[in-house]
C-alpha cells in the first residue's frame, strides 16, 4: 500500500484551468493554491524556462509551455532574468519531480511555492496552443474551486487587463554597475529589463547605470553616458506616453540608442510609427528574423504581443532593417540620423539562441563612432 | 540566392546495400533529392548497386543505373552520361568517398564536373582526423585529447601519455568499423593494428576516453549565404562509450538547461561554418555531466543516420532542404512544406518527446558477441512519439517486436538480485531491461548511475513506469489509475494483466499532429501519433479533409532486421501509391524512421505507431476504414491478421484463413496433398527422443526447425543423430507449445516464384532460380532471372504448380513460392501469401509493376483487364543477378557459414546481357575483389563437399593462385592430382590459418563445416580470423564455383557496358 500511496501522494490537487470564452480545462494543481487571471499565452521554447518565468516582460500573463516536460534540469541561482518570477500564472503538460543537471537546486513546483505563483499541469496544452493561436490572446484564470457563478466569473475575467506593466517591474532607483574595464559608460533604461542586456554590456567593457523608466532626459544627460540602452518589458507600448515622450527628445540628445522588444516599439512611437496587437505573439526561441542590410537571416528569441507596423514610420526618419520571415512584421529599425538602431528581438537571448549578439557590437561600434 | 541555372544534370550517388551502419536512410534521402531535383527540371542520373530500393525505381530519375559503386564505374557513367554536377552528400559513407576520390585524382575536373553540397577541402576538414582537429582548433572549439598514428608504437607511446582507457578509432571507416575501447595496453595492441588494416589510408586515432559523458548530437543546415539553422537536438540515453547508432536516443535533449543547449548549438553553427558545408550537417558532442567542460567528438558533413531521425522526429525534411540549398537555393526561399505558409529558415519546435530503440540481429546471431561499444551492431530502429518520455519508451518496446509490451524481460526474472546488479556492468543490448529489472528490485538510482552513467533523470523516468506497475498490481483500478496508467504508455491488455480487473470504461488514443512548430502555425501535415488527451487531431483533419473516398490502411513492416529489410517498404509504399491511383485515401501505419513509407507525404495520413493489434486497435477506432493491407508489411503486418480477423476488419487481398492455411503446418500438408503437388518429407517431434527416431525415419541430412517461426529463425541442417540431439536439447530449454518440424532435406537446386494472382487468373513475372542449392536460405543465395538451367518441362510445371497452390489457396494479391529441384522432380518449400524480398529487384527487371498489380487485384480487379496479361511473363534480354550482401565484420563471435537461417543485411544486384557479365557485375558489387591481390586461395571442407573441391581448386590454379588447405582437404586434393599446401588448422600449432592470413597473400577463403555457429569451434574462429583480415570466405561450394568462373573471364568493369535500367 506504500507504493499506491506514492503514487497517489504526487499526483495534485484537482485544479482548473477557465478561459474568457468559457472554456474549461481539468487539470491538476503545483506551485501554490488559489485562483489567479492573467492574459493566456504560449511560448514555444523547449529549453529556457526558468528564463522565462524570470523574464518581467510576462508581467500579468499566464504563460502556456508549449514543450510537454518542463523542469527536466531544475532551477538553479544563476540562471534568472530578474529578481523574480513576474507571471500570473504557469501553465504545463508535465512538470518534473526529479530533475537532473549539476546546477539544479530547485524544482519547478519549490520556485514557484517560492514565488507565489499558482500553477496547473496534465491538461492538453496542445489544444490550448491551438485556442489560442486560433482566437487569439485571451484572459483566462487558475483556480483550485469552479465559481458558484460561471457568468459573474467570466465578466469579471473579460475585464481584466493589464495596467501600469512597465511601472511596475521597473527599478524606482538608479542602480549602478561598474565595468571591470571600463570603455563606455551605458544608460539601461528599465522598462522590465533582462539580466543578460546588463551582462552582455558589462562584458563588452561597458558600465552600466540602470535607470527608471520615467527618468527625465536632463537626469540621463546628466550623467554624461555613451549611450543609452532601452530594454525590454510588458504590455501594451502605446500606453507608455510619457516614456515616449521622454525618448522623442533623447532623439535628438545625439546619444547612440540602442532598443530591444518594448525598446524598439517605443522609439518607433516616439517617432510617429503605430503599432499593432498580433493575434498570439511571437514566443519562442526559433523566430527567423531576415537581417536585410547583411542579407542574412538569423533565428532568434522573442516574446512579444505588440508589434511596430513598418510602414507607418515616416522614411525620411528611419528604415525597417529587419523583419520576420514568417509574417513579415517588422523586427527591427536602423534611424536616419544614424545614432540609433532597435530590434524587436532578443539579442541578449536567455532562453534562446545567441545569434544575434553582433548587435551589442555593432552598439559599441556606435558608441566609438559618436565618443 | 534562387536556383543555380548551371545545373541542369546531376549525378546522385546512392549509398549501395544495407550494411549496419548503412541503410535505409538513404533511399529515404535518396528518394527525397530525386523528387526535389525533378520538380526544379533538373535531369537526374542515379547509380546505386542497391535494387530493393524506391530510389532505383525508374520513375525516379531520369537514367537509372543499378550498378555496382565502384570507381571505373562511375568514371564510365560520367563519360557516357556528363552531367554538369555530383551530388556526393545524400548516399552516406559510401557516395561520400566515391565523390572524394573522383575530385582528389583530377576526374572531376577534366570532365567539368563540380561537386554539390561540399567541396573536397570541406570533407577532408570533417572526415581527416589531423585536418578535422586542425579547423576545430581554429575556431576555438574543444577537442578530445588525440593523436593520428599510424603505427602501433606511437599509438602505445600515447595512450601512455594519456592514461588507459583510451579509444581507437580508424580514418574514413564505415560506422566506426575496426574501432573500439582499450582499457590495457594488450587490448590496445589489438584493437590498434586491426584498426590500422581496416582504414584504407592506414591511420587510426587514439585518443582520451571521455566514456560516461552525456552524448548530445545537433543536426544543422547552412545555405550558401550562411544562414544556418538547427533542426533538432537529440541526447542519448547511453552516455559516451556506445555508438549512437546503438544507443537509445531521445529528441529533444531533456537534462540540458539553456545555457547548455545554447553553448552546444552554437558550438555546432560554428563548426558548420568553418567547414563551409552547404547542406545538412551532424554534430556530435561528448558533454560532461557536472560542468560545462565539452568536446566535439565527431562531425558528419551530409545527411545521415541521424539526420533522417531528427527530419521524422521533427517533421524537418532535412534531404529536400539540404537538395535545394546544394542546387542554389537559400533558406529564406525555401517554403516549409509542413505548413505551406513559413520558410524552411527556421528551427523545429517540438510539443513531444521522441525515443529511439535500435533493432539488434543478435535474434539471428546467437552466438554473437552482444557487447556494445564504439561499433555499431543494430540492423534497423524504431522511432516512437509520445507526450511524455514513459509513453514514448513503452511505444518503442513495443515498436522493436521482441514480443515485449513493458520493459520487463523474462529471463532476468529468474535471476538473484546480485547477479541483476552485475548484469548493469555489461553495456549491451538488453541493458535498459537489465536498469529496469535493477530498479524493480529496489536497486538504488544512485548505484545504477554509478555503474551505468545513464543519467539520473532516465532512471527516475523509468523508475516512475515500475511504480506504476506496482500501482497497478495493487488496489482498485480506478478510472483516475487506468487512465494515469495509459498516459504512461500501458495497453489495456497490460493493465488487465497487471491488476487483474478490467477498466470501468475504455479509453481510446487520440491522435497529435506532426508539425514542425508546436502549433504555433495551422499545419497541413497528415503525419499523427496516438496519446491520451481530449482533443482529436486526426478525426478534425479528416472532417476538414474529407474526400468522401474509401480509406484503406496499409501497414508497415517496422525495423529494418535480417531478413526483413527495405523490400517491404519499396512494397509498402507502392501499394500506398496504387491506392491513390486507385481513387482511394491510403493510410500507413510504421514505426521506422529510416524509411520512405513514414516520410508525410507519401500517404494521405501518416501514423506513427507500433504495430501491435492494441495499437493498431486505435488507428482503425479514429480512421473506421473501408479495408486494411497486410500482405505488403512483411510478418510484422501479417501477424496483424489473427487481429483483424476478430475485429472484423476487411483485409483486402488474401484473406486470414488463406494466411492461416499456409502457415499452419497440418493445414498446409493436407491442402497440398489436395493439390498433388509433393514436397520433402516431413515429420513432427516434441522430444528428443521422438526427434532422432523421426529423423531416422525420413532419412538424414533433415532439416529441423520450430514450426511456429518463419524466416529461417533457429533453422539448422542435421546431417547425423548428435546434431539432432544438440539442436533438441537447446530448443527444449523452454517448454515446446509447437512441436519440431523434421524434414528430409533435398539437396537440390533451389527456384523462387513470386506471383500475382486473383483467383482466378495468375501472372509470373519470372522465375528466379539460386545459385546455391537448398539449404541455403533464399535471402543469402545468389538469384539469377531468368533461370539458366532448368529443362522446359521443369519450368511448365512450377508455372503449374503455382497456378495450382494459389488457386487452392485462394490467394488474392501476392504470392511468394520456393521449390527445390530434386533429381528432376519439383518439390514445394515454402509458400508465403505475400510481398517478399524479391518483388522490388523483379519488379525492375521484368518492367511488371508487381505491388501495384497486386493491389488492385486486391481492391477487385482481375488480372485479364490489368494490360499485363496471365501466365509466365516472356523472358526479357536482360539477366539479372542479386548477390547478398553481408555485415560480418561488425558482429563479433557471428559464423559467417551460410545456411538455412538467413544472415544478410542487404543485397545488389548485376544486370547485363548475359549471365557471366551480370554475375560478375554483382559479385564486385557485392564487394568481392575480382583481381588477384595476393597468391593464394585457402580451402579447407567439410568430406561431402570434397570431391566438388577439386574441379574448384583447378579453377583457382588456372587464375594462378597457389592452393593451402588444411590437412584433409590438402591430402583430398593430392589425391586427385590437384597440388595443395598443407596448412596447420586454426586451433593447431603456428604456423596455422591464422599465420597464413596474416601474411596477406591469401585472398579467397573457400570453407564450408558440418557444424558451426559456436564461437569456439576452430572452423568458426578461422572464418572470424578471415573477416577480421577482410578476407573474402565463400562457404558454399556454388558461390565459390561461380566466382571462380567469373574469375576466369579475365575482365574488369571497363569491358562491360553500362545498362539504364529505365530503358529496359
Amino acid at each position: 500500500m506504500e507504493r499506491d500511496n506514492m503514487i497517489t501522494e504526487k499526483d495534485g490537487h484537482i485544479a482548473y484551468l477557465i478561459l474568457e470564452d468559457g472554456t474549461v480545462y481539468r487539470g491538476k494543481g503545483f506551485g501554490v493554491q488559489g485562483t489567479t487571471m492573467g492574459e493566456v499565452v504560449f511560448t514555444t521554447g523547449m529549453t529556457g524556462y526558468q528564463e522565462t518565468l524570470t523574464d518581467p516582460s510576462y508581467y500579468g500573463q499566464i504563460v502556456t509551455q508549449t514543450f510537454p516536460l518542463i523542469g527536466n534540469y531544475g532551477l538553479n541561482d544563476n540562471d534568472s532574468e530578474s529578481e523574480k518570477s513576474w507571471v500570473k500564472g504557469y501553465i504545463v503538460r508535465e512538470w518534473c519531480e526529479e530533475p537532473s543537471n549539476f546546477r539544479s537546486k530547485y524544482t519547478l513546483d519549490e520556485f514557484l511555492k517560492n514565488q507565489n505563483i499558482i500553477g496547473i499541469y496534465d491538461i492538453d496544452t496542445r489544444a490550448l496552443t491551438k485556442k489560442i493561436r486560433e482566437h487569439g490572446v485571451m484572459n483566462g484564470a487558475i483556480t483550485t474551486e469552479l465559481p458558484g457563478s460561471m457568468d459573474a466569473f467570466l465578466t469579471e475575467l473579460k475585464e481584466y487587463t493589464i495596467l501600469d506593466a512597465v511601472k511596475s517591474v521597473s527599478c524606482t532607483e538608479n542602480t549602478f554597475y561598474p565595468a571591470a574595464k571600463e570603455d563606455f559608460h551605458v544608460v539601461l533604461y528599465d522598462y522590465g529589463y533582462k539580466a543578460n542586456i546588463l551582462r552582455s554590456l558589462l562584458q563588452r567593457g561597458c558600465s552600466v547605470t540602470v535607470v527608471p523608466y520615467n527618468a527625465t532626459m536632463q537626469e540621463i544627460l546628466e550623467i554624461k553616458p555613451n549611450g543609452i540602452m532601452l530594454s525590454n518589458g510588458p504590455g501594451d507600448p502605446a500606453e507608455n506616453t510619457e516614456s515616449i515622450k521622454i525618448l522623442s527628445e533623447l532623439m535628438d540628445s545625439g546619444v547612440p540608442i540602442f532598443g530591444i522588444c518594448l525598446g524598439h516599439q517605443l522609439l518607433a512611437l516616439a517617432n510617429g510609427a503605430e503599432r499593432e496587437k498580433l493575434k498570439y505573439g511571437h514566443r519562442g526561441a526559433n523566430q527567423p528574423v531576415a537581417d536585410k542590410p547583411r542579407d542574412r537571416v538569423f533565428i532568434t528569441s522573442q516574446n512579444h504581443g505588440y508589434a511596430v507596423v513598418g510602414d507607418t514610420l515616416d522614411p525620411k526618419i528611419g528604415f525597417v532593417s529587419h523583419s520576420n520571415v514568417n509574417d513579415g512584421s517588422c523586427e527591427g529599425i536602423t534611424y536616419a540620423n544614424g545614432r540609433a538602431f532597435t530590434v524587436q528581438f532578443h539579442p541578449e537571448a536567455c532562453s534562446g539562441p545567441l545569434d544575434t549578439e553582433y548587435l551589442f557590437d555593432q552598439f559599441i561600434q556606435m558608441m566609438q563612432q559618436h565618443k | 540566392m534562387p536556383l543555380n541555372k548551371e545545373i541542369k544534370k546531376v549525378l546522385v550517388i546512392g549509398s549501395g546495400p544495407i550494411v549496419i551502419g548503412q541503410a535505409a536512410e538513404f533511399d529515404y534521402a535518396g528518394t527525397q533529392v530525386c523528387r526535389t531535383l525533378k520538380d526544379d527540371g533538373i535531369e537526374v542520373v542515379l547509380v546505386n548497386s542497391n535494387p530493393a530500393t524506391i530510389m532505383t525505381d525508374k520513375t525516379m530519375a531520369d537514367k537509372v543505373y543499378i550498378e555496382p559503386l565502384t570507381l571505373p564505374v562511375l568514371k564510365k557513367i560520367i563519360k557516357l552520361e556528363m552531367p554538369d554536377s555530383i551530388l556526393p552528400t545524400m548516399g552516406g559513407q559510401t557516395a561520400l568517398t566515391l565523390s572524394m576520390q573522383l575530385a582528389k585524382s583530377g576526374f572531376l575536373d577534366e570532365q567539368n564536373v563540380r561537386l554539390l553540397g561540399a567541396t573536397p577541402e570541406t570533407i577532408d576538414k570533417a572526415e581527416d582526423r589531423q585536418l578535422f582537429k586542425d579547423m576545430l582548433e581554429s575556431i576555438g572549439e574543444p577537442v578530445i585529447p588525440s593523436k593520428v598514428v599510424t603505427d602501433m608504437e606511437d599509438a602505445v607511446a600515447f595512450a601512455e601519455e594519456l592514461g588507459y582507457p583510451v579509444i581507437v578509432r580508424p580514418a574514413y571507416t564505415l560506422g566506426g568499423t575496426g574501432g573500439g575501447m582499450a582499457a590495457t595496453k594488450k587490448q590496445l595492441l589489438k584493437i590498434g593494428e586491426n584498426g590500422l588494416r581496416l582504414s584504407p589510408i592506414h591511420q587510426i586515432l587514439v585518443e582520451k576516453s571521455v566514456a560516461g559523458w552525456k552524448e548530445i548530437e545537433f543536426e544543422i543546415i547552412r545555405d550558401s549565404k550562411n544562414n544556418t539553422i538547427t533542426v533538432c537536438s537529440m541526447e542519448n540515453v547511453d552516455p559516451v562509450g556506445v555508438h549512437t547508432g546503438d544507443s537509445i536516443v531521445v529528441a529533444p535533449a531533456v537534462t540540458l538547461s539553456d545555457k547548455e543547449y545554447q553553448m552546444l548549438r552554437t558550438a555546432s553553427i560554428n563548426i558548420i561554418q568553418a567547414l563551409g558545408v552547404e547542406g545538412g550537417c551532424n554534430c556530435q558532442f561528448a558533454l560532461h555531466p557536472d560542468s560545462f567542460e565539452y568536446a566535439v567528438i565527431e562531425v558528419n558533413p551530409r545527411v545521415s543516420r541521424s539526420s533522417a531521425l531528427a527530419s521524422k522526429a521533427t517533421g524537418y525534411p532535412i534531404a529536400k532542404v539540404a537538395s535545394k540549398i546544394a542546387i542554389g537555393y537559400t533558406l529564406d526561399e525555401i517554403i516549409n512544406t509542413v505548413t505551406g505558409k513559413t520558410y524552411a529558415c527556421f528551427e523545429p519546435a517540438l510539443d513531444y518527446i521522441v525515443v529511439k530503440f535500435p533493432k539488434w540481429p543478435f535474434d539471428k546471431f546467437v552466438y554473437a558477441k552482444r557487447t556494445l561499444g564504439t561499433q555499431m551492431k543494430a540492423t534497423g530502429e524504431v522511432m516512437a512519439i509520445g507526450t511524455s518520455f514513459e509513453q514514448a519508451m513503452m511505444k518503442a518496446v513495443r515498436c522493436i517486436e521482441l514480443n515485449l509490451d513493458t520493459l520487463n524481460l523474462k529471463k532476468l526474472r529468474e535471476k538473484e538480485t546480485h547477479l541483476i546488479e552485475e548484469y548493469l556492468h555489461h553495456c549491451d543490448d538488453e541493458r535498459i531491461f537489465v536498469v529496469y529489472e535493477a530498479l524493480k528490485r529496489g536497486i538504488s538510482i544512485d548505484t545504477i548511475f554509478k555503474i551505468t552513467k545513464i543519467d539520473r533523470w532516465f532512471l527516475h523516468k523509468l523508475n516512475n513506469l515500475v511504480h506504476m506497475e506496482y500501482a497497478l498490481m495493487e488496489g482498485t483500478l480506478t478510472q483516475e489509475k487506468y487512465k494515469k496508467a495509459k498516459k504512461m504508455g500501458f495497453l489495456d491488455k497490460t493493465i488487465i494483466a497487471l491488476s487483474g480487473q478490467e477498466p470501468l470504461e475504455k479509453i481510446y488514443p487520440v491522435y497529435k499532429m506532426v508539425d514542425t512548430c508546436a502549433a504555433e502555425f495551422a499545419a497541413e501535415t497528415p503525419y499523427f501519433y496516438s496519446t491520451f488527451d481530449e482533443e482529436n487531431e486526426a478525426k478534425e483533419f479528416m472532417k476538414q479533409h474529407d474526400t468522401g473516398k474509401k480509406k484503406v490502411i496499409v501497414f508497415g513492416s517496422g525495423p529494418i532486421r535480417i531478413g526483413q529489410g527495405i523490400e517491404f517498404d519499396y512494397c509498402s509504399v507502392h501499394c500506398v501509391t496504387a491506392l491513390k491511383e486507385a481513387g482511394y485515401e491510403a493510410i500507413i501505419v510504421n514505426n521506422n524512421p529510416e524509411t520512405v513509407s513514414t516520410d508525410f507525404d507519401i500517404s494521405d495520413r501518416l501514423y506513427f505507431e507500433p504495430l501491435t493489434p492494441e495499437d493498431v486497435d486505435g488507428v482503425i477506432h479514429t480512421e473506421n476504414p473501408w479495408g486494411v493491407v497486410v500482405q505488403f508489411g512483411g510478418q510484422t503486418a501479417i501477424k496483424l491478421t489473427k487481429y483483424l480477423k476478430k475485429k472484423g476488419v476487411r483485409i483486402l487481398g488474401t484473406s486470414a484463413d488463406s494466411i492461416d492455411a499456409a502457415e499452419d503446418r497440418e493445414r498446409f500438408d493436407k491442402l497440398l496433398e489436395h493439390c498433388n503437388i509433393p514436397r520433402p518429407n516431413g515429420r513432427m517431434a516434441y522430444t528428443t527422443v521422438e526427434a532422432v527416431k523421426e529423423a531416422h525415419k525420413v532419412g538424414y541430412p533433415v532439416l529441423l526447425r520450430p514450426s511456429y517461426v518463419l524466416g529461417g529463425q533457429n533453422m539448422i541442417i542435421a546431417y547425423t543423430k548428435s546434431d539432432v540431439i544438440e539442436y533438441m536439447d537447446i530448443i527444449t530449454q523452454t517448454e515446446l507449445e509447437n512441436p519440431v518440424l523434421i524434414d528430409k532435406y533435398l539437396m537440390g537446386t533451389e527456384v523462387e516464384v513470386d506471383a500475382v494472382c486473383d483467383g482466378d487468373d495468375f501472372l509470373i513475372p519470372g522465375i528466379m532460380e539460386h545459385i546455391e542449392r537448398a539449404g541455403v536460405h533464399s535471402g543469402d543465395s545468389i538469384s539469377i532471372y531468368p533461370p539458366q538451367t532448368l529443362t522446359q518441362e521443369i519450368r511448365d510445371t512450377i508455372v503449374e504448380y503455382t497456378g495450382r497452390l494459389a488457386k487452392e489457396l485462394k490467394v488474392s494479391g501476392l504470392v511468394n513460392i520456393q521449390y527445390v529441384i530434386y533429381e528432376e522432380e519439383v518439390y514445394v518449400i515454402e509458400v508465403n501469401p505475400r510481398s517478399s524480398r524479391t518483388v522490388p529487384y523483379i519488379s525492375k527487371v521484368t518492367n511488371v509493376p508487381i505491388v501495384d498489380l497486386a493491389t488492385k487485384v486486391a481492391l477487385g480487379a482481375k488480372l485479364k483487364d490489368l494490360g499485363y496479361g496471365t501466365g509466365v511473363c516472356p523472358e526479357g534480354d536482360y539477366v539479372a543477378v542479386k548477390v547478398p550482401v553481408f555485415s560480418f565484420p561488425k558482429l563479433h563471435d557471428a559464423d559467417n557459414h551460410l545456411g538455412p537461417e538467413m544472415k544478410s543485411t542487404g543485397e545488389v544486384l548485376g544486370i547485363d546481357h548475359n549471365l557471366e557479365t551480370a554475375l560478375y557485375k554483382g559479385l564486385i558489387a557485392a564487394g568481392y575483389e575480382m583481381h588477384k591481390v595476393g597468391d593464394c586461395v585457402l580451402i579447407t571442407v567439410k568430406d561431402s563437399d570434397k570431391p566438388e573441391a577439386v574441379p574448384l581448386a583447378k579453377k583457382f590454379i588456372e587464375f594462378g593462385y597457389k592452393i593451402w588447405a588444411t590437412k584433409g582437404t590438402a591430402e583430398y586434393l593430392r589425391e586427385h592430382g590437384v597440388p595443395a599446401l598443407i596448412v596447420n588448422k586454426h586451433d593447431e600449432p603456428s604456423p596455422n590459418t591464422s599465420d597464413l592470413f596474416d601474411t596477406g597473400e591469401v585472398d579467397f577463403v573457400v570453407s564450408t563445416s558440418a557444424i558451426g555457429r559456436k564461437p569456439a569451434v576452430q572452423s568458426v574462429q578461422m572464418r572470424r580470423k578471415a573477416i577480421e583480415r577482410n578476407i573474402a570466405c565463400l562457404t558454399s561450394i556454388d558461390t565459390a564455383n561461380a566466382l571462380a568462373n567469373s574469375l576466369l573471364m579475365r575482365k574488369t568493369l571497363e569491358d562491360f557496358n553500362m545498362v539504364d535500367i529505365v530503358t529496359i
